[in-house]
């Protein structure tokens, strides 16, 4: 996979210092499932954090600490530890056109979404998350399909799974990531020959129905 | 409420090389044999870090002595993930403590961090490249970092060292979000920079 849209260098760290809320923080980890470059990248960030728990401050422990610890430990022993290949992801979760961290909310394949249509050509899926103000869910746009241009009410970013679309940045192709700031215009167009699927996480949900609702002037002719 | 012993900690040398290379091998004799003493010495050694960072970021004595426990319990846990091409044993510590506010503040069903953290064990195969380049990292890094202007700093200690959301840091410092944004890629650029100057 050749990736050529990665994450913006501010995201790579607020992810490092877990500052991403869980809409954001599950699109970044999957482009990070699918990106070695920015896994390579993210590493550097983490290391900052490494540096800062060195140098922070010791507090004082409660007298029994470790003694507690120890015990967690002992109770531990005793029961059955879990295999250790499940630290790993296996071959089939890594094959999988979802990625990883994408896996537990959508399953592990594209073709069994529940995709809801929008308009003529143009399917939603909204991912249900806990505790986040920003909105996730997929798109699957069918080819040809153009969006009108659009800025942004917030921080968007839209990971591609498959197919491909292109706009005034470039062209997305699966892996890429565009992790756009607030007020970039872009007008991305299909131009796969199979429909284009991605994940797309937004900031500010009322602001995002105003853009949907610009999304899909256009499609439904108003 | 005592101040942990600090007799027992092996040494006070200010060189983090040579506690990065002794913390690698208390690892690993966790790792290998269930080592109770090396993992004493390393509960003792962040331990009180690690509390000293939950309480930074707000949370009571309380909770962060039990985020502490949970950190240790999964470095006990999972010794035989830490892989030294991936970072120094500090920067291991730091993300499991990461994942364990993350996973305390919100109780999500989902494990991003974790799911990444299984793509790299499967797929980022460790050279001795990567791993030479890497263990001069922990020093550049620093280096790098006592380097950054004031501005750039503060920004970055009070996301990494107090996990202070970026919203937040904007109000405490009086400045746009976007300022705190494109200090933190400032802080990020030079750290790649330093780093890519020693290849």
């Amino acid at each position: 996979m050749s990736i050529h849209h990665h994450l913006d260098d501010a995201s790579l760290m607020r992810y490092a210092s877990g500052d991403l809320d869980p809409a954001f923080c599950v699109i970044v980890a999957s482009h990070l499932a699918m990106c070695e470059g920015c896994r390579k990248a993210v590493r550097l960030a983490e290391a900052v954090g490494g540096d800062c728990l060195d140098r922070t401050e010791e507090a004082s422990l409660s007298a029994d600490s470790f003694a507690r610890l120890s015990q967690m430990i002992d109770a531990e022993a005793g029961r059955q530890t879990p295999a250790p290949a499940a630290a790993k992801a296996s071959a089939a979760d890594i094959r999988s056109d979802v990625p990883l961290p994408l896996q537990s909310l959508i399953g592990n394949s594209l073709d069994d979404v529940n995709w809801q249509w929008v308009v003529p050509g143009v399917q939603r899926h909204r991912i249900e998350l806990a505790g986040t103000g920003s909105s996730l869910f997929m798109l699957k746009i069918g080819p040809g399909r153009k969006m009108p241009e659009h800025g942004h009410g917030g921080t968007e970013m839209t990971l591609v799974l498959s197919g491909s679309y292109r706009d005034a940045i470039g062209r997305f192709g699966p892996g890429d990531i565009a992790d756009l700031d607030e007020h970039v215009e872009h007008q991305p167009a299909v131009d796969s020959d199979d429909p284009c699927i991605c994940l797309v996480a937004t900031e500010e949900p009322t602001r995002f129905k105003g853009f949907v609702s610009r999304l899909m002037q256009p499609l439904v002719g108003i | 409420m005592l101040k942990v012993l600090r007799m027992e900690k092996p040494t006070d040398d200010p060189k983090k090389k040579s506690d990065q290379a002794l913390f690698e091998a208390l690892v690993s004799d966790v790792a290998l044999s269930k080592d109770r003493k090396a993992f004493e010495t390393l509960f003792i050694n962040f331990g009180p870090r690690i509390k000293g960072m939950m309480l930074g970021s707000g949370a009571s004595d309380d909770l962060a002595e039990d985020l502490m426990q949970e950190v240790m319990l999964t470095v006990w846990r999972k010794a035989a993930l830490y892989a030294p091409e991936r970072g120094t044993v500090a920067t291991w510590i730091f993300t499991i403590a990461r994942n364990a506010r993350i996973d305390r503040l919100r109780r999500q069903p989902v494990q991003p961090y974790i799911d990444v953290e299984k793509v790299a064990i499967a797929c980022d195969a460790p050279s001795a490249e990567a791993r030479l380049i890497d263990s001069q990292n922990d020093e550049m890094v620093r280096t790098a970092l006592s380097l950054l202007p004031e501005e750039q700093k503060t920004v970055i200690e009070l996301a990494f060292l107090k996990f202070m959301p970026q919203s937040e840091i904007a109000a405490k410092l009086g400045l746009p979000i976007g300022t705190v944004k494109s200090r933190t890629r400032l802080a990020y650029k030079k750290l790649k920079e330093k780093l890519e100057d020693l290849k």
